[in-house]
């Protein structure tokens, strides 16, 4: 993809000065401040950047767009020569779906439920006066084809619910191509798939880009996958520019420190723990079958075990079981066969039966901490509650306690403690999530995808806390994610799951050296790496693989 | 297909469930509550035998359930038993009243459905402007108003100072079609400027919220026009609430007419049920509150099934 | 002192209007035999005088004065429909909790109750009891509060449902708290913007539902006054196109209006903190 355009190419889009505000509680804030962005014919951008960036913002306004409570409010836009700023919303209006196209991060809420994917696939074809509606079904079904889905002829007259969601992503793109537009911009359109599904997406779409020679915008928050699709890659950071350069240079030359943390995201790993000599494993989960309401079985013979002052990580895509497992240990959901045991003792099935020595030594951490902490309480209250209600204490021997914690999880209490979550950023919330889990000393620790919310550079700040509170506390860690980075940042030992079933376990050096179990293989491949040639090797290596007739595994969600 | 015909099945057996358990609570209430409810209708002067020959003569000295079936037996066949203080039977008393009250209701629905459609879609598509702002204030104000007091400031100024409308609907049988339209005007506007109000804003609010979906603004990213956004894209998802609405508002509307008939003396179901509640004729009071019940709650049920039956995703099952 | 000041600054004309016309009220209810020389049911003239000396609005059907009448009908309507609104939480907003934190069967059974009630119009309802019990205040109040629980209860069960399901209350359920713990300290805190809201609104419609009850003359019984019953002793003067019947009634569209108001506003802005997130 990077033959294509260049420097050399016409350009095809300029910003310059770029300025958008967004409105909170009745008032303007600049969230953009004044970019300048270039795109030649052909050419395919990426705009990269944490939350907050300003990056959805900014491309979309490059179709002179903006959503509502947002405004573009100073600088210029100029497509193909036309001020977009100045444009007539008719003059808009002709230009957004025939020449610029869009591509949204989640194709199963940006499809109409009432129209057939294929009627909505013409329907910019037609409306735009481009190709007559038979011409553009064929045509649809040709891009479907190319697009690899399967049944080409037949999927795009099923209706959105009745498709899956890396399918949906697919036609969606092809939605966008319906007008051969000059630019499309694609707004994160991978970040809520699987990894496994998220190469078939990343591969249709390079592919499709490359064959109609189109210009595209390319936004992410994840730099690995800029690296397959972009030539270029601008660096964003609170609305401003950090760094700008050809992909391959950034990537092999980052200029900035913020773009070289965001390169060095990945490659944290910490130092694996002693093994635990004891005979009894701290947590066990013997033979444990569980289901919702008695028909779906979510999790089918599972065995795990756990030792002390270990991190054991569960890991698998949606639909794996493995947040069911750690409902299964809380004692949330009890299972239909099979038993908890917690230092050799067996737990009773639900959290209700439990005693609170029993409770106290088994912690969890939730993925969401805006959703994981009171948002009426204060940071007092929220770490006191463990601390008074297991512990005992009262008064000041509770305050100091409190404050202890806060220290631990490297936050200033004089700062902090009066302070209710909605005055925290994400990680910060996080943070108080640690520090509550810990005022309970507990012995266990069950971290329930505790980074997939945050931004990168956060998530690996938490990552080493948490590695750091083991050291000093010895506590054991269950790890639940989908991230193979954070396994392989973080654990001592993985257990893979598929379908509600442990495909693979072992120490993590094993489980990430070959020979794999074939999903194992799978899923370690789909990881993308900072490698601007990776997506193509792989590729190209799956090919190869099949070519030889050795049995390649797919995704299930083909 | 089979799926939801499952699912209109099973709201048809809740919603007929339901309204057997409702006439049951209508029939049963009376038995329920303390004291002796023949009594009670006679007065402390009564002689012991007076009071049992009336229960007697009220089947009251049978089980519960024998009195419930012979009920109920008859209300299906149309015989709502008889009226205790006239001594006719009940449904000759409702039966030309309950049309006079569907026709009032009808009235009233023809003028409020389409006004509120179009006022809640203008001010949902107009959001935030001038416009709105105003419906809003007015609708406001328009439901917190007594439907008492609407009717007389209605009468005051169409009937008593400009003499344009009837202050009191009189109806009878042998009046023509427009003149029975013109004598229950008054009543019609009444409920309609209640009623109004409610169904706008229900449906400015389920427009507003659709009009947010993700699948309208890829819409507009599409560079459709705005007319084909809100037919194409916006209306066969409003469908299920605007339907959901409509019917609301009819139920709302139905036992609306009670108050309304009341201060216009309109011959309606409404005025008879609260005649007979002072009068505490139990038979005409049963029946009247089963009609009322058993409408609204039909008018809920078809609201249900529509919605399931105009959901895209109910349509095309997987 | 310096927020409310700040807050009153900012809140539109018509919450402005609203909050006065509330304080007025309650100020009148409190305050009503203060105001006026003769007694709630105290006859002083005859039948119908016109509005003038000694009767500022006239007299009514039985020659009692108008204006006293109006006061102590603030009185006895508003306290009336507040102490069954308060009832009506009680019952509705204990239950409505109480089966979102107990789940399971609690709720199913409370859940099919409240859909056989709540399937009949309350109006149709309170007549039918109406007609059995007879009508008194207690009676009245005890009534209308059980029936309109329903919709308090609904109203509280689906939002606990949506706070009940985040992972604080998993949290506290995990901690191994009891739920009188849950309920008052991890759900109600976080139900209660849209339940002050809903009070307000449940306020105007049992308000406006005694109301048409008086005016029916199925509500609050002679000699209390009561600006329903007012409308309807006085209407026939409306046919000389007299509007004294229309004060009473006015009177209680004036406060609706006022709260309905201050809900909007308070709505208003609820959701749109809800929006920052």
């Amino acid at each position: 993809m990077t033959s294509n355009g260049g420097n050399n190419g016409e350009v095809l889009l300029e910003m310059r000065g770029l300025r958008i505000e967004g409105q909170s509680e009745d008032q303007w804030n600049e969230i953009v401040h004044g970019i300048d962005l270039t795109l030649r014919r052909g050419e395919v951008l990426g705009l990269i950047g944490e939350s907050g960036a300003g990056k959805s913002t900014i491309g979309i306004a490059s179709m002179g767009f903006a959503r509502p409570g947002c405004r573009i409010s100073g600088g210029s836009i100029v497509f193909d020569g036309m001020d977009l700023r100045a444009a007539s919303d008719e003059q808009l209006r002709k230009l957004r779906g025939s020449r610029i196209a869009y591509v949204a991060q989640s194709a199963a809420a940006a499809f109409n439920p009432a129209h057939k994917l294929i009627d909505q696939y013409s329907e910019a074809p037609v409306q735009h006066g481009v190709k007559r509606k038979g011409e553009a079904e064929k045509e649809a079904m040709e891009l479907y084809r190319r697009l690899r889905l399967p049944d080409p002829e037949n999927i795009g007259f099923r209706y959105p619910h009745q498709v899956s969601g890396g399918q949906l992503q697919r036609a969606m793109t092809a939605m966008a191509m319906a007008c051969r537009p000059d630019l499309i911009v694609f707004d994160e359109p991978t970040t809520a798939l699987d990894v496994t599904t998220q190469i078939e997406v990343l591969a249709a779409i390079k592919d499709v880009v490359e064959e109609f020679n189109t210009a595209a915008i390319y936004i992410t928050h994840d730099l690995a996958v800029v690296a397959q699709m972009a030539d270029r890659i601008m660096v964003l950071r609170y609305g401003d520019l950090v760094e700008e350069d050809n992909a391959r240079d950034m990537l092999a030359n980052p200029k900035e420190d913020y773009t070289r943390q965001l390169l060095a995201v990945r490659t944290y790993r910490k130092e694996e723990a002693p093994p635990d000599e004891s005979p009894v494993p701290l947590l066990e989960v013997r033979n444990v079958t569980a289901s919702y309401g008695g028909r779906v079985i979510v999790l089918d013979d599972v065995s795990v075990k756990v030792g002390r002052g270990r991190t054991v990580a569960v890991v698998g895509e949606s639909g794996s079981g493995k947040s069911t497992l750690a409902r299964v240990i809380t004692g949330l959901l009890p299972p239909s066969e099979g038993a908890v045991l917690f230092d050799g003792e067996e737990l009773p099935a639900t959290y209700k039966k439990r005693s609170r020595d029993q409770l106290r030594h088994a912690q969890m951490i939730y993925q969401m901490p805006d959703t994981a902490l009171n948002p009426r309480q204060r940071i007092r209250d929220i770490i006191g509650r463990p601390v008074s209600f297991y512990l005992g204490l009262k008064g000041a021997d509770r305050e100091k306690r409190i404050r202890e914690l806060l220290e631990m999880i490297e936050m200033d209490p004089d700062e902090f403690i009066d302070r209710l979550p909605g005055e925290l950023s994400g990680g910060q919330k996080q943070r108080i999530c640690i520090a509550r889990a810990l005022a309970a000393e507990p012995e266990l620790i069950i971290c329930d995808e505790v980074t997939s919310a945050l931004d990168q550079l956060v998530a690996e700040e938490i990552l080493k806390l948490l590695q750091r509170l083991q050291d000093d506390l010895g506590v054991t860690y269950l790890f639940i994610t989908h991230d193979l980075a954070t396994v392989r940042a973080i654990s001592d030992e993985v257990v893979v799951m598929l379908e509600g079933r442990v495909v693979e376990q072992g120490g993590k050096a094993d489980i990430f050296t070959p020979p794999h179990d074939p999903y194992t293989d799978l899923l370690l491949s789909s990881v993308p790496e900072m490698d601007p040639d990776w997506l193509d090797n792989l590729l190209a290596d799956r090919a190869a693989r099949k070519a030889r007739g050795e049995k390649v595994m797919e995704t299930s969600d083909q | 297909m089979a799926k939801i015909l499952k699912m209109v099945t099973q709201r048809l057996a809740l919603g007929f469930l339901t309204l057997f358990v409702v006439s049951m609570i209508i029939f049963l209430g009376v038995e329920l509550l303390p004291g002796d409810f023949a009594q009670e209708i006679l007065g402390q002067s009564a002689t012991p035998e007076t009071v049992a020959a009336f229960r007697r003569e009220l089947g009251l000295d049978l089980p519960w359930y024998t009195r419930y079936f012979d009920w109920l037996g008859g209300v299906v066949q149309g015989d709502f038993g008889k009226s205790l203080a006239s001594r006719r039977d009940v449904s000759d008393l409702i039966g030309g009243r309950l049309l006079n009250t569907l026709f009032l209701a009808a009235v009233a629905a023809a003028i409020s459905v389409p006004v509120a459609m179009i006022l809640g879609v203008l001010a949902a598509l107009y959001r935030n402007t001038l416009f709105d702002r105003t419906i809003n204030v007015f609708t406001l104000t328009s439901i917190s108003f007594p439907d008492f007091f609407v009717a007389y400031i209605l009468i005051l100024f169409l009937a008593v100072n400009w003499n344009i409308f009837p202050s009191i609907s009189n109806v009878s049988s042998d009046l023509g079609f427009w003149e029975h339209v013109y004598r229950v005007i008054l009543p019609a506007l009444t409920l309609t400027l209640v009623i109004v109000a409610h169904m706008m804003r229900m449906t400015r609010a389920a427009i507003i919220n659709l009009l947010a979906s993700p699948y309208i603004e890829m819409a507009m990213l599409k560079g459709i026009s705005r007319s084909r956004i809100v037919t194409h894209h916006a209306l066969p998802n409003a469908l299920a609430p605007i339907i959901n609405v409509i019917v609301i508002n009819l139920a709302f509307l139905v036992v609306g007419v009670v108050v309304v008939e009341v201060v216009f003396v309109y011959p309606g179901l409404g005025q008879l049920l609260v005649d007979s509640v002072a009068k505490r004729d139990i038979p005409v009071v049963q029946a009247s509150c089963l009609i009322f019940a058993a409408t609204y709650i039909l008018l809920n049920l078809t609201a249900d099934v529509l919605s399931i039956l105009t959901n895209p995703r109910l349509l095309h099952p997987k | 002192m310096a927020q409310i000041w700040k807050l009153l600054k900012s809140a539109p004309p018509t919450a402005l209007f609203g909050l006065a016309v509330i304080a007025a009220y309650i100020l009148v209810a409190i305050f009503g035999p203060l105001l006026t020389p003769y007694g709630e049911s105290e006859i002083v003239g005859s039948q119908f005088e016109l509005w003038g000396e000694g009767f500022v609005l006239g007299t009514d059907n039985l020659g009692r004065d108008m204006l006293t009448r109006l006061i102590y009908g603030a009185r006895n309507t508003i306290g009336i429909a507040f102490v069954t609104t308060c009832l009506a939480f009680l019952i509705g907003g204990v239950l409505g909790l109480l089966a979102t934190t107990l789940g399971g069967w609690a709720d199913q059974l409370l859940g099919r109750l409240v859909d056989v009630l709540m399937a009949i119009p309350i109006l149709i309802f309170a007549l039918l009891i109406l007609t059995i019990t007879g009508t008194s205040v207690p009676v009245l109040i005890l009534v209308i509060a059980v029936l309109d629980s329903t919709r308090v209860f609904r109203l509280a069960r689906s939002v606990s449902m949506n706070i009940v399901v985040l992972d604080f209350v998993e949290a506290a359920r995990l901690r191994g708290e009891g739920t009188w713990w849950i309920i008052t300290r991890e759900i109600l805190p976080n139900a209660m913007p849209p339940l002050v809201a809903e009070f307000g609104l449940r306020f105007c419609f049992v308000f406006l539902f005694i109301s048409a009850l008086s005016f029916l003359g199925l509500g609050i019984q002679p000699p209390t006054a009561d600006w329903g019953s007012m409308v309807r002793d006085n209407a026939t003067l409306i046919t000389y196109g007299d509007i004294t019947p229309l004060l009473p009634a006015g009177a209680i569209a004036l406060l609706t209006v006022g709260v309905n108001f201050v809900v909007d506003w308070f709505l208003h802005k609820t959701s749109g903190i809800r929006d920052d997130k």
